[in-house]
């Protein structure tokens, strides 16, 4: 089979790293080899797969060797649940520096010695909250990852964010093959979930490829730094990542999407009684303000 | 005289925008003019420091060649550190030949090149750490600097490092003013921001947190600003200052010092050589301190002797004699330099396209020669310089602004001129086209050009250059006509 390149991008706390870990835990459970790359400076995409509090990154061994020219890639994989390899670009402490560059440094590392060359069915990336810049790009540009799957759930910003991110791929799919293979629902439990992201999933042309429920073992398995399929083999939610896996597994389903505009967004959240409709009237004007009006309506009516 | 008609020239331009697509024809339109000198306000006929067009040639530099290239780099007892990758540092070490005397390396820091030399692990994880070590090498090494600079390259702006805060704290440990500068090369549109940013750091960072309390002034003191010293330009341009009877106790920078700075909110009057570069410093002495400004011209005997009558209008009888009797002493040499080369120069055309100051202070000393200059132009001049100019250029002479490499080449093809004045970049393409040519930025390796000393070396350089033999032998032997 040859490597398929997949990066998973989603509105930050969603549960990107989560989701990822637990899917690929299920795909490698299924025979596959894999390789995580994990594109954010906290470097929390691999802890579950490696049992680790943190893997030490690409950036902070280049750093302590003196220039990521020193590094071998043995110094930067590590090997974890079944066999999952897994590698984290890393980068500065917040508000210093520049995340996005060290993760176009990671990944032109990763690609100089080789680490696509081995024997890999899958290689996942997961990427820092949103498309903050070109850095974090990197993985959808050419020759990268060409399945993105957007984790998202019922939530008005996760949809927005998940638009947004449909936008920054359609840049891509012009120059290159980067597509939209899908949405993840990761299920925080609002009211017709399901229903309201296959809507969306249908106007941004694509598929609800999965619907995750809601379910504690998620959080039990992961105070264990563990995924779910390994801490639990036999949960039910282990099951739900292992379909999700037969799914990806099986997607044929990639295409340039077709971001919403702003209207069209808050439209279908109106549709699904997320969004009350506008009213223009109220718009700009103060509590006091506000107060007269009433008060006059009130004398008016007197 | 103008080597052409008004209606040529006007032709001429049009001709040179023909090529250009709508958009840039619109944009180039504003930049070229043909030169009227009854015009008082130069903004209804040229526009000048806006973004070069993409996909021209433009000879421009950056916010940081103007900041540490020009403004704080000659300030010799100071370290210079250019902070971001290696090689804005290099490139840009010891080119400008800011001439100073010390000992490079213990007291004087001139010619070397400091640099933080950026990793993509100081891109990545920030320059911050590597700043304050590199404050106390600094230190260790040179215990006799008097202060130091950070000159931001690109980077350093696009990671958005906070060398504020890492100066400040270096400033305290040391001891010495540590001065941050964010002259990125991205600000701007030019070398001129970078001017302008330098001279606000010598604001805020020097000026501002004490000056020299225990230097003693005299009625005399005045400050050369803005001469840095190309070739040696300061120094033959102070020996005339003190010969008429004033002390000069600073030179802003050429082979200036940090004490210089601090004692200059003192003197009398300062005295304005480039003012495109050191005119915000001295308008802020002017305002805070009440330091009047004069601008003068060392370029050439007219220019020289007009200046110095100006200076000492400023000050005493003691020095309006000083001023006469220093042009007088020189006249003897001027007269025999005059005798010598107007013969071989009389009436030879010149183009200049230059910076700062020296696309309108160095007609006069041509005109001197008997040469006429027909055209000329600021890569990075503003409004106020182009006003200063239309008065000392002919009439229907062309002025260009940020002149791309296409239309000069076409402007020298058109007018022909017997001489042209300009920089590295263009010296090559039009010696290789047979055109006499100075580098007119660096003296061409020679100079100074400053001052009458710098005039009889000037003229011998422009005498050797429009007069060298070689210019009739550029045609290759097989591409001559059979007798």
């Amino acid at each position: 089979m040859a490597l398929r390149q997949c990066a998973i991008y989603g509105k930050g706390g969603i549960g990107k790293s989560t989701t990822t870990q637990n899917l690929v835990a299920g795909l490698a459970e299924a025979g596959n080899k894999i390789m995580i790359v994990g594109c954010d400076p906290k470097a929390d995409s691999t802890r579950l797969i490696l049992h680790a509090k943190a893997q030490d990154t690409i950036m902070s061994l280049a750093a302590d060797a003196g220039s990521v020219e020193d590094l071998e890639l043995e110094d930067v994989l590590k090997a974890g649940y079944a066999g999952i390899k897994c590698v984290e670009s890393g980068g500065p402490e917040p508000g210093v520096g520049c995340a996005g560059r060290g993760v176009i440094t990671a990944i032109n590392f990763l690609e100089e010695e080789g680490a696509y060359e081995e024997d890999l069915d899958f290689v996942f990336y997961d990427v820092l909250g949103d498309v903050v810049c070109g850095g974090f790009a990197m993985p959808i540009r050419q020759n990268k990852a060409q399945e993105i799957y957007i984790v998202v759930s019922g939530e008005m910003m996760a949809m927005y964010a998940a638009n947004n991110i449909c936008k920054g791929i359609v840049k891509y799919a012009n120059s290159g093959s980067v597509r939209l293979a899908g949405l993840i629902c990761n299920s925080r439990n609002t009211d017709r979930e399901d229903e309201l992201i296959s809507a969306l999933a249908a106007k941004l042309g694509s598929q609800m490829i999965h619907f995750i429920p809601r379910d504690n073992v998620v959080q039990r398995a992961e105070i264990r730094r563990m995924t779910v399929i390994e801490y639990d083999p036999a949960a039910k939610q282990a099951d739900e990542y292992r379909n999700l896996a037969q799914k990806i597994i099986h997607n044929k389903n990639l295409v340039v999407p077709t971001p919403l505009t702003m209207d069209e967004l808050e439209e279908l959240m109106m549709e699904f009684g997320m969004l009350d409709e506008e009213d223009e009237s109220i718009i700009g004007k103060t509590a006091a303000e506000e107060r007269k009006v009433i008060q006059i309506a009130a004398a008016a009516g007197a | 005289m103008s080597a052409l008609t008004r209606a040529e020239a006007e032709g001429l331009i049009q001709d040179v925008l023909e090529v250009y697509p709508e958009e840039a024809r619109k944009d180039r339109k504003k930049h070229l003019m043909v030169n009227d000198p009854a015009i008082e306000q130069s903004k209804k006929c040229i526009t000048s420091n806006r973004k070069s067009l993409p996909g021209v040639m433009t000879a421009r530099g950056c916010a940081y060649a103007g900041s540490k290239g020009v403004v704080w780099g000659p300030v010799k007892d100071m370290i210079h550190l250019s902070h971001g990758p290696v090689g804005c540092g290099q490139y840009s070490r010891a080119g400008r030949r800011n001439y100073y005397v010390g000992y490079t390396g213990v007291n004087t820091f001139g010619t070397m090149n400091f640099t933080s030399d950026f990793q993509e692990k100081d891109v990545v994880f920030g320059g911050d750490k590597k700043l304050a070590k590199i404050f106390a090498e600094m230190e260790m090494l040179f215990p006799l600097s008097k202060g130091i600079t950070v000159q931001s390259e690109c980077p350093v702006g696009l990671i958005g490092d906070d060398i504020d805060a890492v100066t400040q704290k270096g400033s305290a440990t040391l001891g010495k003013p540590v001065v941050p500068v964010r002259c990125e090369g991205f600000r701007g549109v030019s070398q001129s921001l970078g001017h302008h940013i330098a001279n606000d750091t010598i604001r805020d960072h020097i000026l501002e947190k004490g000056l020299d309390d225990d230097f003693v002034s005299s009625p005399y003191d005045v400050a050369i600003i803005g001469d840095y010293n190309i070739g040696g330009d300061a120094w033959s341009s102070r020996i005339l200052l003190e010969e008429m009877g004033l002390r000069v106790v600073a030179q802003w920078s050429g082979d200036g010092t940090l004490s210089e700075i601090k004692r200059t909110p003192k003197v009398k009057l300062n005295l304005l050589h480039c003012y495109r570069s050191m005119n915000y410093i001295s308008r802020h002495m002017e305002a805070k301190f009440g330091i009047p400004w004069l601008e003068y011209n060392f370029f050439g005997p007219t220019k020289i002797a007009e200046s110095l009558r100006a200076i000492a209008s400023r000050f005493d009888d003691r020095i309006k004699e000083g001023a006469e009797r220093v042009i007088a002493s020189y006249q003897p040499m001027v007269d025999a330099l005059n005798a010598k080369y107007v013969p071989r120069l009389q009436g030879k055309k010149v183009m200049l396209y230059v910076g700062g100051l020296r696309p309108r202070h160095v007609i006069g000393a041509y005109e001197d020669l008997g040469m006429e200059v027909v055209g000329t132009g600021y890569e990075f001049g503003h409004n106020d310089d182009y006003d200063r100019t239309i008065q000392e250029m002919g009439d229907a002479t062309l002025i260009y602004d940020d002149v791309t490499e296409f239309e000069l080449e076409r402007f020298v093809a058109k007018i022909k001129p017997d001489l042209i004045g300009a920089g590295i970049k263009e010296k090559y393409v039009y010696q290789k086209m047979g055109i006499p040519f100075r580098q007119m930025h660096s003296w061409d390796y020679s100079g100074p050009y400053h001052g009458y000393d710098g005039y009889a070396i000037f003229a011998r350089d422009i005498d050797m250059t429009v007069n060298n033999p070689c210019w009739k032998n550029m045609q290759a032997p097989w591409k001559k006509e059979l007798p």
